[in-house]
């Protein structure tokens, strides 16, 4: 891998990327010409006075925020399970695994039942994941702190899993005592639902800040897949690194669970895919995944919205229902 | 951070004590190894080899006493800057993902990266060589996933080589080869450690179970007994009958062909029923089969 090969995978990934929204942007119930879609999102001139139409209003307050709160939703959780991968050393992690979407969720879930507003239900559910990620550190502070020359991914790995169980019994038990009224919001939150309605500002600050955080760390990333006693003795601060890795993929986690619920899939099959055609390096990887995750869940919810419109499916489903196939065939059909 | 010519690859051991749990490995142990030496750490099954090797590579702290490379105590060496100048071969790869032999090779270019941490042509060139010293030119773009035991444990050893420190430590470096990879691997080795011309003279400790090879390749070796005594001293008064005896708990005996010599477990006198007699040291066993003729 050389940089210049990474920089033409980032463009290549981000002209799709580019394409995916501007199609998100140009379908749905009222098809927009993308010269339009340009005119709405870049006017030339402003006619005061003048009433404005109603296609570019549909491309500026409905879909360019959707659009683009699936984009941050699907790179963070894509950039997260990336990190999470290379933090367990664990091919199946990903960024539920360790408790964090758990913990928003409960939250979440607690304040729909309680008939909150929805600024209130988004506000547990970062309340939630910051309260797992506590917990988790609070419990395996000493697997990510020790400073022995041993491999302690499966305590971390294992704390986590059981929290996450957890928190999987209490969203259990608040969906049965639900009442009726609810549960379908409630079912749509967990399965994610990028029916927001304003541009998704934290979550796109949240993408940027987990990329500028843990980017300077990529080669450390690569020497840290080989083990700590090897990563140590090449140099890299095995504990401090852990510690990052551990926050900024929790973090980006909680901001994409509470922009788009917990949207399954992606965090998982977007960095292996990447993996199996691109190769393993976190240099290209991180970016790579975090452009590929958010291309991916911005046209799985244009399928979400558009394939029985007007009534309209939890993107999340797609995710999975696209994602276990073509993961499946690419993993199958790998050449050796 | 190249330029350094004096004094590289000096590795003391001040008064280190290791501790497994309750038991004491080692006790209070001094000693200095010089660049040009070869040294084979050796010793029964958890006698602290490996736990040593952590320890002088400044991994994990002695329970007391330090470690000073190049005349600086270990634990002060800013960590990529010690890496420039010592290696690790640990004992166990790790291969979760799977990446191709050469960007495994590469990785051990860490310290010498700079800026956003992309290789230049000369880490690609330093990985290639070490790839070619093990005979594994060709296997550059093989999958490490991909590869046996053996041919993984080369790829690790070339790894480490192209680290370029000239201090390195290696645990168990002969693991899961062959008698012939054994001794290509050594020679290599010795090769790196004595070079001479524009390359000054480079440290090499290495843990070993096979004697044999040690009294062959190595300079000078290192015997735990695992219960905190060390001898350490050029290989041919170290690894003796005598000592090796003791410190594995059987009898070993001295075999000579001409120049080859051999450690072989001695014949005991009864057969088989004793077999707790405090280990001896014996003359020529009367027909060994080992003997090369």
């Amino acid at each position: 891998m050389s940089a210049r090969r990474a920089a033409a995978i980032w463009a290549v990934l981000g002209a799709l990327a580019l394409a995916v929204l501007v199609a998100s942007l140009a379908l749905g119930s009222v098809p927009v010409a993308p010269a339009r879609v340009l005119a709405a999102l870049f006017p030339l001139q402003h006619v005061t006075g003048a009433p404005l139409d109603l296609a570019g209003e549909i491309v500026r307050t409905l879909r360019l925020p959707r659009a683009l709160a699936g984009f941050s939703c699907g790179a963070l959780l894509a950039l997260a399970g990336a990190l999470l991968q290379v933090l367990l050393r664990n091919p199946l992690a990903e960024p539920y695994v360790l408790g964090v979407s758990g913990g928003a969720a409960t939250f979440a879930l607690f304040a729909m039942m309680a008939g909150c507003a929805a600024w209130l239900v988004d506000a547990s559910a970062c309340a939630g994941a910051f309260a797992s990620i506590l917990l988790v550190l609070g419990l395996a502070r000493g697997e990510l702190w020790r400073g022995e020359p041993q491999d302690a991914s499966p305590r971390l790995l294992l704390t986590g899993a059981v929290i996450a169980a957890g928190w999987g019994a209490v969203i259990t038990l608040l969906l049965t005592v639900a009442p009726e009224g609810r549960l379908r919001g409630m079912l749509f939150w967990l399965t994610g639902d990028l029916n927001g309605g304003t541009v998704p500002w934290s979550a796109l600050a949240a993408l940027l800040l987990a990329l500028a955080v843990i980017m300077p760390a990529a080669p450390q990333l690569n020497v840290l897949l080989r083990g700590d006693a090897a990563a140590r003795s090449l140099g890299v601060p095995v504990t401090r690194l852990r510690l990052r890795i551990y926050l900024v993929a929790s973090l980006a986690t909680a901001a994409a669970v509470t922009t788009g619920g917990t949207i399954g899939f992606i965090g998982l099959v977007v960095p292996h895919m990447l993996r199996l055609v691109l190769g393993n390096d976190q240099r290209m990887l991180l970016p790579a995944a975090a452009l590929a995750g958010g291309a991916a869940v911005m046209g799985a919810d244009l399928v979400a919205r558009t394939v029985i419109a007007p009534a309209q499916l939890p993107v999340g489903v797609i995710t999975a229902l696209a994602g276990v196939p073509v993961f499946l065939w690419m993993l199958l059909h790998r050449r050796r | 951070m190249s330029g350094h010519t004096s004094s590289t690859g000096l590795l003391s051991a001040q008064r280190i004590t290791l501790r497994a749990g309750a038991r004491t490995l080692l006790a209070d142990f001094t000693h200095t190894f010089y660049p040009g030496e070869s040294w084979c750490i050796a010793g029964p099954n958890g006698a602290g080899k490996t736990t040593l090797l952590a320890t002088l590579a400044g991994l994990r702290r002695p329970a007391a006493g330090h470690v000073e490379i190049d005349g600086m105590p270990v634990h002060d060496w800013p960590p990529v800057r010690l890496a420039q100048r010592r290696a690790l071969l640990p004992q166990t790869a790790h291969d979760a993902f799977s990446a191709s032999v050469l960007d495994v090779v590469l990785l051990n270019r860490f310290p010498h990266l700079s800026g956003w941490g992309w290789e230049r042509a000369e880490d690609r060139a330093a990985a290639h060589e070490a790839l070619a010293q093990l005979g594994l030119a060709e296997f550059a773009a093989r999958d490490v996933l991909s590869l046996s035991g053996g041919e993984r444990q080369r790829v690790a050893l070339a790894a480490t080589l192209c680290q370029h420190a000239p201090l390195m430590l290696l645990d168990e470096p002969l693991t899961h080869l062959d008698l012939h990879h054994q001794i290509g691997c050594l020679e290599a080795l010795a090769a790196w450690s004595s070079e001479t011309g524009r390359t000054p003279l480079r440290t090499l400790l290495f843990s070993c179970h096979d004697l044999n090879l040690a009294r062959r390749f190595a300079t000078h070796a290192l015997l735990l007994d695992g219960a905190g005594g060390a001898y350490a001293g050029p290989v041919r008064d170290v690894l003796t009958p005598a000592r090796a005896s003791r410190a594995f708990g059987y009898p070993l005996t001295l075999i000579r062909d001409g120049d080859d010599e051999a450690l072989v477990p001695a014949l005991r006198a009864t057969s088989r029923g004793a077999s707790h007699q405090p280990p001896a040291s014996r003359g020529a066993p009367p027909n060994s089969s080992n003997s090369s003729s």
